[in-house]
């Protein structure tokens, strides 16, 4: 080798040197920078991450008053709440005692932890509220319908999940809050003895004792009870809601993308024609929109994509900044709110009054009647009810559109009224005056938990639901009234079993009435 | 894999299943019943046979000034014990509500979590309870009572010293 060979290497080596750092971003996005619309959809298409996204976007889907950004809001509130849940997991232990002594650790130790604890159970409450108004949105644009069916029902199990990961993190702190919390729960679980005993056979048929058993681990709440419900928390759900959620993201592409009108072209003409690119007039050398159509009925096929805009930058702009206020909604409650600790669970003496977490009080509002039918008869009818929307309203009125089908808004506005003032006033005549035991104390318990409350509300719901199919001859209208009465029944009983509900589960006006000991 | 029929054969008979075609299919099926059993022995790992939960019998002593049909709650257990002209009895305080532990009160035992209200008999008198509060086997010795809270007696019985 000559020296002035090697000298010319040595330069070129440090040419190399000085220049990888943009070699190393070119590598990364193979097809260069996205500035054209060839380049855009490359950057979409052979990404990892980004293709799960179609690489164009329709205009209707990007309108702010499509989605609210929900279900964008759902997962950025879910990934803040893994990667805060992975941080805490350094530091907790979950043993009775020591899971409570890691949790104070967090708080005053760890450097950070307790704003890390706050933004987990922020995040987490976030993601509940998030979803639930993510379904609703769902529900009012009657994005159900097809081909969106089956993505309903993964919705529905997400719901379950979302609830799942809730009520399991709220055992671990184990202070007093969780520890009665997960105790009802737990009894709830259990409540289908309430049918068996009064039948007679929990002898040969026990069900909630089953359940119970598996939940716990153990005949109480114990280090088993910890043990699963960690288990439940960190790996189990997380799997089960990762594999979910995959198939979600996966369906909303494959079932063309978001629900949209049938006239939102024309709707649209008006509006941000600048904006919309020509497709194939920038001569790609492959035809990538071709991967954009897929097979069955949709709205690309036989059709131009006009309307339509790259989703780099467009859609993915609009995600991240839907993930930016998420993030900055969880920071801002995480730094004026802290989660709270109670004292160490203590198996003798219940708190009181013993709350579940908020999204539960409805529920628990219900349970103070009875265990079995507010506990797991009524939710179980409320999510079959979901599920069986899409397939009863097979309709096609209204699709995309806001309360769209007959009836419409001033159903829905109707339909609130009468879902608010329903609960209103069955809570309040059980208030004032007591119910079927405090008239009739010899009265058999299954006259109990088939009449009661609870039971009484879910039945009006029903009736009402089934008149407004009739008046308007449509199940879409019967759907609508019936999710709008649910969403009303579930926002007053969580109020009253939050705010209204003191020591002993008695109705107070206010918590500065509680009795104090 | 096709067959050419038999002659002879009418066309409404079933067509013969070619042995490899059998082979496969049962072996398919082998290995379905074989998962099926293995899942199924699985699916009873979450219940251990026997449970992690401390002893249900305990001994304790009376306290001699306890009044008659007054409740007794020895620290640290859901179980209130009373003594009275019949006998020595005792009543869970655990709700068969949904599982809080009940507070005695004059009247009997009322609950935190959802207002249930038992007599000093453990009779349901107001609220979601769907059962009375049971009662444990009670034993007497030298002094000592034995409470059994894994073995529920019919309500009423009560031990004579």
């Amino acid at each position: 080798m000559t020296p002035a060979a090697g000298k010319d290497a040595l330069r070129e080596f440090y040419g190399n040197l000085k220049s990888a750092p943009g070699r190393l971003l070119e590598t990364a996005f193979r097809t260069g920078p996205p500035a054209t619309d060839r380049s855009r959809s490359t950057f979409v298409f052979g990404n990892v991450f980004l293709h799960l996204h179609a690489v164009r976007t329709h205009l209707w889907s990007l309108r702010w008053t499509t989605t609210l950004g929900l279900g964008i809001m759902s997962i950025s509130a879910f990934l803040i709440a893994l990667v805060t849940g992975v941080m805490l997991m350094f530091y907790y232990k979950p043993y009775p005692d020591a899971a409570y002594e890691s949790m104070k650790d967090i708080a005053f130790v760890v450097p950070t932890g307790r704003l890390i604890r706050n933004l987990h159970r922020w995040s987490a409450n976030l993601m509940v509220v998030a979803v639930i108004l993510h379904m609703a949105r769902a529900f009012y644009t009657a994005a159900y319908r097809k081909p969106r069916e089956y993505n309903w029902l993964i919705g529905i199990g997400l719901l379950v999940v979302t609830l799942g990961l809730s009520f399991t993190g709220y055992l671990l702190p184990w202070d007093q809050l969780a520890y009665w919390a997960i105790t009802i729960g737990a009894n709830i679980a259990q409540s289908p003895r309430e049918v068996t005993d009064a039948l007679g056979i929990t002898e040969y048929f026990d069900p909630g004792g089953l359940q119970r058993l598996l939940l716990l681990g153990s005949d109480e709440v114990g280090a088993e009870a910890l043990i699963r419900f960690y288990l439940l928390h960190v790996m189990i759900l997380p799997l089960v809601i990762a594999m979910l959620l995959a198939v979600h993201f996966w369906r909303i592409r494959k079932d063309g993308g978001l629900a949209r009108p049938a006239d939102a072209d024309e709707r649209l003409a008006g509006l941000r024609r600048e904006e919309t690119y020509p497709v194939f007039t920038e001569a790609p050398a492959k035809t990538y929109h071709l991967a954009a159509i897929i097979r069955g009925r949709t709205e690309h096929v036989g059709r131009g994509p006009e309307n339509t805009v790259p989703s780099m930058p467009h859609l993915f702009y609009a995600e991240l900044g839907v993930l930016m206020l998420t993030f900055f909604a969880c920071m801002a409650l995480s730094l004026v709110s802290d989660a709270p600790l109670k004292e160490l669970a203590n198996p003798n003496v219940p708190e009181n009054p013993a709350k579940a977490p908020w999204y539960f009080l409805g529920l628990q509002e219900l349970v103070s009647y009875s265990a079995f039918m507010g506990g797991i008869a009524i939710p179980a009818i409320v999510l079959l009810g979901l599920a069986l929307i899409p397939y009863l309203d097979r309709e096609t009125e209204g699709t995309g559109r806001w309360f769209g089908g007959p009836g419409g808004w001033p159903l829905v506005r109707f339909s609130a009224l009468f879902g608010v003032c329903v609960p209103v006033l069955i809570e309040a005549f059980a208030i004032r005056f007591g119910w079927l035991r405090e008239w009739f104390p010899d009265i058999p318990q299954l006259v109990v938990t088939a009449i009661n409350p609870a039971t009484i509300i879910t039945a009006a719901y029903a009736l009402f639901s089934l008149w407004s199919i009739r008046r308007f001859q449509s199940t879409r209208a019967g759907a609508l009234a019936l999710f709008t009465c649910f969403l009303g029944g579930f926002l007053v009983l969580t109020v009253i079993g939050t705010y209204f509900r003191g020591p002993n589960w008695v109705f107070y006006w206010s918590p500065a009435d509680w009795p104090q000991h | 894999m096709t067959t050419t029929p038999k002659a002879g054969r009418s066309r409404l008979d079933p067509e013969p299943v070619p042995r490899r075609d059998w082979l496969g299919l049962s072996s398919l099926a082998a290995m379905g019943s074989a998962l099926l059993f293995g899942l199924i022995g699985m699916l009873k790992l979450p219940k251990a046979a026997v449970l992690a939960s401390p002893s249900k019998k305990f001994r304790v002593a009376l306290p001699e000034t306890l009044p008659p049909g007054e409740p007794f709650v020895p620290p640290g257990r859901a179980v209130a014990i009373f003594r009275d002209g019949e006998g020595v009895y005792a009543v869970s305080t655990i709700c068969t509500h949904l599982g809080c532990v009940v507070k005695s009160v004059p009247e009997g035992f009322e609950c935190p979590c959802h207002g249930s209200r038992f007599a000093r008999d453990g009779e349901v008198t107001k609220g979601p309870a769907p059962r009375a509060l049971p009662w444990f086997k009670v034993g007497l010795a030298g002094g000592l009572v034995t409470i059994d809270e894994g073995t529920v007696v019919p309500s009423g019985t009560k031990v004579a010293g």
